[in-house]
């Protein structure tokens, strides 16, 4: 009875854990669940062909009655990398932080410094938007030929990841056929930033990833 | 007692992982706010991620966290050959010599252009991760990344390999997105 009882407890965590993991949702111990849990990322030709639409999502799996207590947590800065002459090194980054139910852009500039550290780069402001609260319909902001978008919003990432965990600890064969979507009905805080190319490179492509950082 | 303490140490466990989702600003309310927000200070990597799943699937549960640290241009040398363990470990489709993806890649090709977790976007057309023509020239929200992602890990030469295991038959999101700006569906 007793070592039943521990196994569950054991247990326990390891289920939920292993419930929430995906596209990058909770992807590591030093971040699970938190405020810098980066649950995915998107970049994309936007409408205007011109430009591209940089996406990035946190704080995943918010059921609808946890979306209108989440936020976006001001010592967490977001920043967008990108390499435009191939060498996997950051030439540029546009970087976002919240201050007072407002998040803060900067950027496309190239950074004081590359790598695991950042400072804000305040010399290059390019907009700012008030956070969408939850509940209301999006609210956005245009500057210079760029958009921004902060709040909360359907998770887009879809996949049997139930399924997907039971075949990894062998509790399965295979996927079902029609499979369910272990994201559907579930939300995550969304930033969204539409850039003209001509602010990125000259042609080709560019490589891109996303960082969150602490401040310290 | 030893199994009340084990019992206390996980029963926090499990508190700390229910609770670490609740982020809480509190400590900003009780001063006032300057006239122009602060943003000094030095910021310190968390996390990052280029590719859906990557560290998901084919980092080592030990080395999750240190590959969330290191620089894309360094994760190539630091991790190719725990990705191409893991891939090999995981599916029958790179089990013989010659084994490759309907990419033409074998399982030391394929983690080499994984490992360096970043997203290859072209500035020049089409975005998509795969649509059957074009591969790794962006993402859109609709792309069936997984699938994509499931087919070259068991699908085999042709996608063929592994049918129950290259699919999770799950194409579309659960709500449609929209034709502009900020594109993502309104929450649940």
């Amino acid at each position: 009875m007793k070592n039943t009882k521990k196994s569950l407890w054991l247990i326990a965590p390891l289920l939920l854990a292993g419930l929430l993991i995906a596209a990058d949702h909770i992807d590591a111990p030093a971040v699970e669940g938190g405020s810098s849990d980066i649950t995915d990322f998107y970049v994309f030709q936007a409408a205007d062909p011109d430009n591209l639409v940089f996406t990035v999502n946190v704080q995943g799996l918010l059921s609808p009655t946890a979306t209108g207590m989440a936020t976006f947590d001001e010592q967490t800065l977001i920043e967008f990398n990108i390499d435009n002459n191939g060498d996997n090194v950051e030439d540029l980054v546009i970087q976002a932080i919240p201050r007072d139910g407002t998040m803060y852009f900067f950027g496309p500039i190239s950074p004081m410094e590359t790598g695991l550290n950042s400072t804000i780069m305040t010399e290059a402001a390019s907009g700012a938007v008030t956070i969408t609260p939850y509940g209301s319909s999006a609210i956005t902001a245009s500057n210079d030929g760029m958009s921004f978008f902060a709040g909360p919003r359907d998770d887009p990432f879809f996949m049997d990841f139930a399924k997907y965990s039971d075949i990894i600890m062998g509790n399965a064969t295979g996927f079902d056929n029609p499979g369910t979507d272990t994201f559907a009905g579930t939300n995550v805080m969304s930033v969204v930033v539409e850039v003209p190319k001509s602010m990125l490179g000259e042609s080709g492509s560019i490589n891109t990833w996303v960082e969150s950082k602490t401040k310290q | 007692m030893k199994n009340n303490l084990f019992s206390i140490f996980t029963l926090l466990l499990c508190l700390s992982i229910l609770l670490t989702s609740c982020s809480n600003d509190d400590d900003n309310n009780d001063y006032m706010m300057p006239a122009e927000p602060d943003f000094s200070g030095s910021y310190t990597q968390m996390d990052q991620m280029g590719r859906p799943a990557v560290n998901t699937v084919f980092v080592s549960s030990d080395a999750k966290d240190m590959f969330n640290v290191t620089t894309p241009s360094d994760q190539q040398s630091e991790f190719q050959s725990m990705f191409e363990s893991n891939l090999t470990a995981l599916s029958p489709a790179y089990a013989n010599p010659g084994d490759m993806n309907a990419l033409g890649q074998d399982a030391a090709a394929f983690t080499g252009l994984l490992a360096t977790d970043v997203l290859n976007v072209s500035l020049e057309g089409t975005t998509t991760f795969y649509d059957g023509t074009n591969i790794l020239t962006g993402r859109n929200l609709s792309d069936d990344v997984i699938t994509v992602e499931l087919l070259l890990i068991f699908g085999g030469e042709d996608f063929t390999e592994n049918p129950s295991l290259s699919d999770d038959h799950v194409d579309a999101n659960d709500k449609d997105f929209l034709t502009s700006f900020p594109y993502l569906a309104a929450p649940w």
